[in-house]
């Protein structure tokens, strides 16, 4: 293991991975990532794949805007010789209700202002996307066919492959447990394999943040909540965009290879790490799938897991520096890193380096919880 | 006598050869967990119940490490594939 380096980064998922590169292209040579399992054990490798354009805040919409532009040039823009199997095929919001339609009439609005191309649908529009679709109870939906899915492990393959080229060392099963500090400053980060002196550490550890956080004395407000999914076999071409179902709570999608996954968000899971599947989950989430989509009573699930989103208060990310921790930097997407990971990773590379961003970020910075300017995210699932 | 050859399949479920692991190997992916999110060697309905085991010894051979050193990955439930319906009130299955 190296002795120092310019920076560290914290967690080998998309937004590390993503980070590392951005950091190597503006020029910092020795840059260390650590990671306490494998590549893309964490969030990004368990979650659903999916990549949109329609949140509810400002923020939210243009780091993903800006991040889809990435997704459409990712193969060509990291070089790498696999695909990372982005595909526009939209993503359909569906709502059972007038409050739930209210919340997206009044996204829509903001999509509109930003330019993201949202069109509202009529229940016949609906039945001619998706015609496997039990429409009875729709009231609203908007489509965006911008966005889309990709592959999260192909993704975090193309930065780690790209951030290699440009030589950033990558230390796996390589567990932080502690970091030295001299009063507000950062000077080494500890490891179970090692120390590695920094003044520069990048948190990109998603719903872990908080207990890196910990060991410089900062609490974060950043808390883990287990989400489940399953995963069919794979199928004949059926569903063209992601359904998302605002008054189910789910999302399901069929990817590249054919299978659907699916899973739905429980507003009673408690918070904390929990790697367990339930089978009180399967039961539920059949119940809300065949309700939407008949059709898949047959489909055959065959692999269930769990993963987390780190859940901020206002359910947008956790960007850039730390008050009173100098060379301290969050990079947290907080319930949707993967999708705005090629995004996070240049914004904190780009703030490291101390150079304008692309995007204005301190409306992100963890100081808004203390100060209480939260701007909360209605669509979440 | 030896009766793999390269064209084996491993993965019937996802139709890889002994051929392709060997290459997924030889790029540094030395790791179950790694293989099977790169390659999706055991990703199919069987849960890598066939391939698993000659993954185990492929990896065995290439690291020169004794396949018991070899760490299995995670087991996810359910055991068997598991229709949506069979678990829905009023399902094809009641």
């Amino acid at each position: 293991m190296i002795k120092s380096a310019d920076v560290v980064v914290i967690g080998a998922g998309s937004i590390g991975c993503a980070a590392a590169y951005n950091l190597a292209r503006l020029g910092y040579k020795k840059i260390a990532v650590l990671e306490k399992g494998y590549i893309c054990r964490g969030s990004t490798g368990r979650c659903a794949a999916g990549i949109r354009q329609q949140w509810g805040t400002k923020m939210n919409c243009l780091i993903s805007r800006y991040s889809i532009r990435q997704f459409e040039v990712m193969n060509e823009m990291l070089e790498y010789d696999g695909d990372v199997e982005f595909r526009q095929n939209g993503y359909l919001m569906v709502t059972y209700s007038e409050k739930e339609a209210a919340m997206l009439k009044e996204n829509l609005k903001l999509h509109n202002e930003l330019g993201i191309p949202v069109q509202f649908l009529s229940v016949d529009d609906v039945k001619e996307i998706v015609p496997h679709i039990n429409s009875e109870r729709i009231v609203a939906s908007t489509i965006c066919m911008e966005d889309g899915q990709a592959n999260p492990f192909k993704v975090t393959d193309a930065y780690y492959r790209a951030a290699k080229r440009l030589g950033v060392e990558f230390y796996t099963y390589t567990e932080v447990t502690d970091f030295k500090t001299k009063g507000q400053r950062i000077e080494a980060v500890v490891t179970d394999k090692g120390e590695i002196a920094t003044n520069l550490v990048v948190n990109a550890t998603g719903p872990y943040a908080k207990f890196i956080s910990q060991m410089l004395g900062h609490d974060l407000p950043v808390e883990p909540e287990r989400h489940q999914i399953v995963v069919t076999e794979p199928l004949e071409p059926f569903l063209g965009p992601l359904l998302m179902n605002f008054y189910h709570n789910t999302y399901c999608q069929q990817v590249v290879n054919g299978s659907i996954l699916t899973g739905y968000g429980n507003p009673e899971e408690p918070k904390g790490v929990n790697y367990n599947c339930s089978w009180q989950f399967i039961e539920e989430l059949a119940e809300k799938i065949v309700e939407q989509l008949p059709v898949m009573r047959d489909a055959n699930i065959i692999r269930h897991w769990s993963g987390h989103y780190g859940i901020s208060p206002d359910g947008q990310p956790v960007l850039g520096t730390v008050p009173g921790l100098e060379g301290y930097y969050l990079a947290l997407g907080c319930g949707k890193g993967f999708m705005l990971s090629p995004m996070i990773g240049e914004l904190v590379a780009q703030c490291v380096a101390g150079q304008e961003t692309t995007l204005p970020i301190d409306i992100l910075n963890v100081e808004r919880f203390a100060k209480g300017e939260l701007i909360v995210e209605p669509a979440v699932v | 006598m030896n009766i793999v050859s390269d064209k084996t399949i491993i993965c019937r479920c996802e139709d890889l050869s002994v051929e392709e692991i060997r290459e997924w190997i030889e790029q540094g992916y030395e790791d179950i967990e790694e293989l099977k999110r790169a390659a999706r060697i055991g990703m199919g309905a069987c849960q890598g119940r066939t391939c698993r085991r000659h993954l185990i010894n492929e990896l065995a051979r290439a690291t020169g490490k004794k396949p018991a050193q070899i760490v299995p990955p995670t087991f996810r439930p359910p055991t068997m594939p598991l229709k949506f319906g069979s678990v829905t009130g009023g399902g094809s299955d009641d």
